[in-house]
């Protein structure tokens, strides 16, 4: 039972870090109808800017902020300058996000050097939580809970504000939505970025345990792509739901079939796909 | 007068384009008999990934079903190779068939999974479907060998028991499945079969309300292109000597995808002149630059903002 408990709280733990990247995803995908492999770049570099800041500063906190606001811009300018050209164009623009990311993994190879790291916890969440027979360590808890007022946050935005009303028309219809008046161009720009930044503020976060080596932006990547699949492309419930089917089946397949792990994805990928190939919450 | 406008090529460019492909054709066939063995293996790498990018363009080209996971096939064949040949020590005929079976198996249980599927969706499923191989040739280290990957494929000559050995006489088997799966595929693409794949790549909703089975038709489509792909895999397990998780991985995949783009979809002859063009610039670069993976991505994005519809469309779609 203890092993149990145990499993699904890190089980949390990695849908919470499952949601703060796929959250970003699954909503450009909605409204670019984007396949973004660069997505998992922007994990990588929100843990190398954050790494820099953290060395400088010594404050987490502001390594989450510099590395959330560098890489929004970033992921703001790649959609200004090389995406936009490509709207509704799905190809090109796929090709365009895997360029990005090799120059993405180049580049911070190239400023960073090779050697993995993890990122220092903050001081007043060393140590761990016991109930009981369960250990289980306060970052990961506080880390669950920022991804759960993230989540909140990203609901309220969607669903109680102008921006919000603006996003899920222009999922549910990009034509009509800049008949009536929607700047569809600047809302991808802005949900491209802000989901790159969110991606970014997922690797400070995790960033203390998983920590950042090369080749981590294609390790999440199919994690989070399984995500926007199994919980339905574009929605950002789906998202929610999504990432505690996967955090959860990914931690118990790793725990109990290492050998398997990324394999054990097939199955719920597959059974989603018969029974429902929009996803839980997609609409065709 | 009548006539529609089917933006074919010119006479002109339909000419250079002969006289390109029948100077290609020279320079493979003779070519390597002046060239070093770097260079006879250089053009081995391109005449085995070409047949890839062939059957790749089979599907992204001519059905107009973009595959992100196509290079999983290639390297499922290419494992299969390998486990068989080394752990079981099977023969020469029983690798190679193996190699195919198993890929084109592997091809016929994700295209059911996929082949409802359209556009970008497919995109991305195909893309978590290549990874999740990835992930498995990665982690399971019993059969796959892990990270090390597997070596001590024997030499396909020693294997075959064939009377010539060596870089030269491997290349010119390589020629010749290669001229054998190009000659299949163009009958195929120019077969009724392969017209409706590209009436369903223009419109399916007409096909469909025109009595065809457009399900079916992309599903062959998928398993025709996987079993191509499989035997690229058998010939580069042989060609390498070994194989790991790389073939798998996503950045094979999209550089498969950039052969095809960058060489003109839907001509066959473009992937291939693509796959050269890939081959040549990552040898040459990471002779002169450790920094061949930045070049690399700017490739990509100069090759999308210059050329989208490929080199062998310059100067005019071709109307096939």
């Amino acid at each position: 039972m203890t092993y149990f408990i145990t499993q699904s709280l890190n089980g949390l733990f990695s849908a919470a870090l499952l949601f703060l990247i796929a959250s970003g995803l699954t909503l450009a995908f909605g409204v670019m109808k984007i396949v973004n492999i660069a997505h998992g770049s922007f994990y990588m570099l929100g843990v190398y800017v954050a790494y820099t800041v953290v060395l400088r500063t010594g404050s987490l906190l502001a390594g989450a902020v510099v590395a959330l606001v560098a890489v929004a811009a970033v992921g703001f300018v790649m959609q200004r300058f090389f995406l936009r050209r490509f709207t509704s164009d799905p190809l090109p623009q796929m090709m365009m996000t895997m360029g990005f990311a090799l120059l993405f993994r180049d580049l911070a190879l190239m400023i960073w050097g090779g050697d993995p790291f993890t990122l220092p916890y903050p001081a007043w969440l060393r140590g761990s939580m016991e109930a009981g027979e369960v250990v289980f360590p306060y970052y990961r808890l506080f880390v669950i809970a920022v991804a759960a007022l993230v989540g909140v946050a990203l609901w309220l935005v969607n669903e109680k504000t102008l921006v919000g009303a603006r996003l899920r028309a222009t999922v549910d219809d990009p034509e009509m939505a800049s008949a009536i008046g929607i700047n569809v161009a600047r809302l991808s720009g802005v949900v491209f970025g802000v989901g790159a930044g969110l991606a970014a503020f997922g690797g400070v976060m995790g960033g203390p345990i998983l920590g950042g080596y090369a080749g981590i932006d294609f390790d999440l990547l199919p994690l989070a792509f399984v995500v926007v699949i199994v919980g339905g492309m574009g929605s950002l419930t789906g998202a929610l739901v999504g990432s505690i089917v996967v955090g959860m089946i990914d931690n118990f397949g790793k725990a109990l079939v290492p050998e398997l792990s990324y394999f054990t994805l097939f199955a719920p990928m597959m059974l989603v796909l018969a029974l429902k190939p929009t996803g839980l919450y997609g609409r065709a | 007068m009548g006539e529609p406008d089917r933006r074919g090529p010119s006479r002109a460019i339909a000419g250079w384009r002969t006289g390109v492909i029948v100077a290609l054709a020279a320079a493979f066939l003779a070519g390597p008999l002046a060239l070093d063995s770097y260079w006879v293996g250089l053009l081995t790498q391109i005449v085995i990934l070409g047949i890839l990018a062939m059957s790749l363009d089979i599907l992204l080209g001519y059905t107009g079903l973009p595959s992100l996971g196509h290079a999983a096939f290639f390297g499922v064949a290419a494992y299969a190779v390998a486990v068989l040949s080394t752990t079981y020590r099977a023969g020469f005929g029983a690798s190679v068939a193996g190699g195919i079976a198993i890929g084109t198996a592997l091809a016929a249980a994700f295209g059911l999974m996929v082949s409802h599927v359209r556009d970008v969706y497919f995109l991305m499923i195909t893309l978590a479907l290549g990874m999740v191989l990835w992930g498995l040739s990665y982690r399971w280290i019993p059969v796959t060998g892990g990270d090390n990957g597997i070596s001590g494929i024997p030499t396909l000559e020693a294997h075959a028991g064939l009377p010539v050995a060596g870089p030269l006489a491997f290349y010119y088997v390589t020629l010749v499945v290669f001229a054998a799966c190009a000659v299949l595929m163009w009958r195929l693409v120019r077969s009724p079969f392969g017209l409706t794949l590209r009436g369903i790549r223009e419109n399916e909703a007409r096909m469909r309300s025109l009595g065809f089975n457009t399900w079916l038709h992309c599903y062959l489509s998928f398993v025709i292109a996987g079993a191509f792909a499989s035997v690229a895999g058998v010939m580069w397990a042989y060609y390498n000597g070994f194989v790991s998780p790389t073939y798998l991985d996503l950045a094979a995949s999209s550089e498969l995808f950039l052969m095809v783009t960058l060489g003109g979809p839907a001509t066959l002859v473009g992937p291939v002149l693509g796959a050269g063009a890939i081959v040549l610039l990552k040898n040459v670069m990471s002779a002169y630059t450790a920094r061949w993976l930045l070049i690399l991505g700017i490739v990509y994005i100069v090759a999308i903002l210059a050329a989208p519809q490929g080199i062998w469309n310059l100067g005019g779609r071709r109307s096939g």
